[in-house]
């Protein structure tokens, strides 16, 4: 008799645990579905990437696998040997401009993606026409100068736009200051917020990697609530 | 008892003015860090009005730094 109670008692803690209640309610807003449905549901939308270095090179490998329809890519720059440390660029590719590789990239991994590139430098004039038509915006930019000015201007000018920007990635190890914060409904952060890269504190791929797939999981998330 | 209470990122803050401009409470948090983004009760303030914008009590202020690397 007290075994079937301690059994009953068990069985009740695993349904009510944390970690089951929250699988639970992935289950319920996904309304159970499975990877084919994620995919024809990811496919009506259109994401803009500003940078395809670390972060955006990888975010957009990411968003590719996950079956996202459109990626609208922009950067200036060319691929160099160096990038290959933690970028999504293949020995080969180097010199080539980084949208045109990648958008090579992206279509093996799968072909039926559609890849807008523009290989231009962002100012506060051209941001607003090319990511106005995005469901949401990875901020995947280099320096802190063009982060600050390129958020201003999503934020006033594209407003309601989700955007995801990156900040803090550099070095290695310290796993568990590596985090996604959501400002408000149209703002998140992925990264440490306080690293910042330089000569003697490069960043390396595992990092760029993590804060990468921070922010695809976001826009992922982001997405799998829009109708 | 002058002062006054903002959301500063989630946490409740307190200081001793009744009310400040952006500028001045970065000046008085001595927040260093170069470039970051600012907003007031969800509205972004751009870097050139820092002077001119007053936070007010019970102002939710969100502040993030951006560091260089992408």
């Amino acid at each position: 008799m007290i075994m079937i109670i301690i059994m009953i008692w068990r069985g009740f803690r695993k349904i009510f645990s944390i970690n089951h209640l929250y699988l639970c309610s992935q289950i319920l807003n996904n309304e159970r579905m499975n990877l084919s449905d994620i995919g024809s549901h990811l496919k009506k939308f259109r994401v803009g990437i500003a940078g395809a270095g670390g972060l955006g090179s990888n975010c957009a490998a990411l968003l590719a696998r996950s079956g996202v329809g459109t990626l609208v890519i922009v950067d200036y720059d060319s691929v160099e040997k160096s990038n290959l440390s933690r970028q999504f660029y293949f020995s080969g590719q180097e010199g080539m401009m980084k949208t045109e590789a990648l958008k090579e990239n992206l279509v093996r991994l799968r072909p039926e993606i559609d890849v807008i590139i523009h290989s231009l430098l962002l100012d506060r004039k051209n941001i607003s026409r090319i990511f106005s038509d995005c469901d949401v915006i990875v901020e995947a930019l280099d320096s802190s100068e063009m982060k600050e000015m390129f958020i201003e201007t999503v934020q006033s000018a594209l407003k309601g736009i989700p955007l995801i920007a990156g900040s803090g990635i550099a070095g290695w190890g310290n796993n568990e200051i590596l985090k996604s914060r959501k400002i408000d409904e149209t703002l998140y952060v992925c990264g440490d917020e306080t690293s910042e890269v330089t000569d003697d504190l490069p960043p390396l791929a595992p990092r760029v990697a993590i804060v990468a797939g921070l922010q695809a999981n976001t826009v992922v998330d982001l997405l799998m609530k829009m109708k | 008892m002058p002062g006054m209470k903002i959301l500063l990122n989630n946490r409740e803050e307190e200081f001793k003015a009744d009310s400040m401009t952006v500028s001045s409470m970065l000046e008085i948090r001595k927040y260093t860090f170069r470039m970051r983004i600012v907003k007031i009760n969800g509205e972004l303030i751009p870097r050139g009005k820092y002077r001119s914008t007053v936070i007010h009590d019970g102002d939710n202020v969100q502040m993030l730094y951006l560091m260089s690397g992408g």
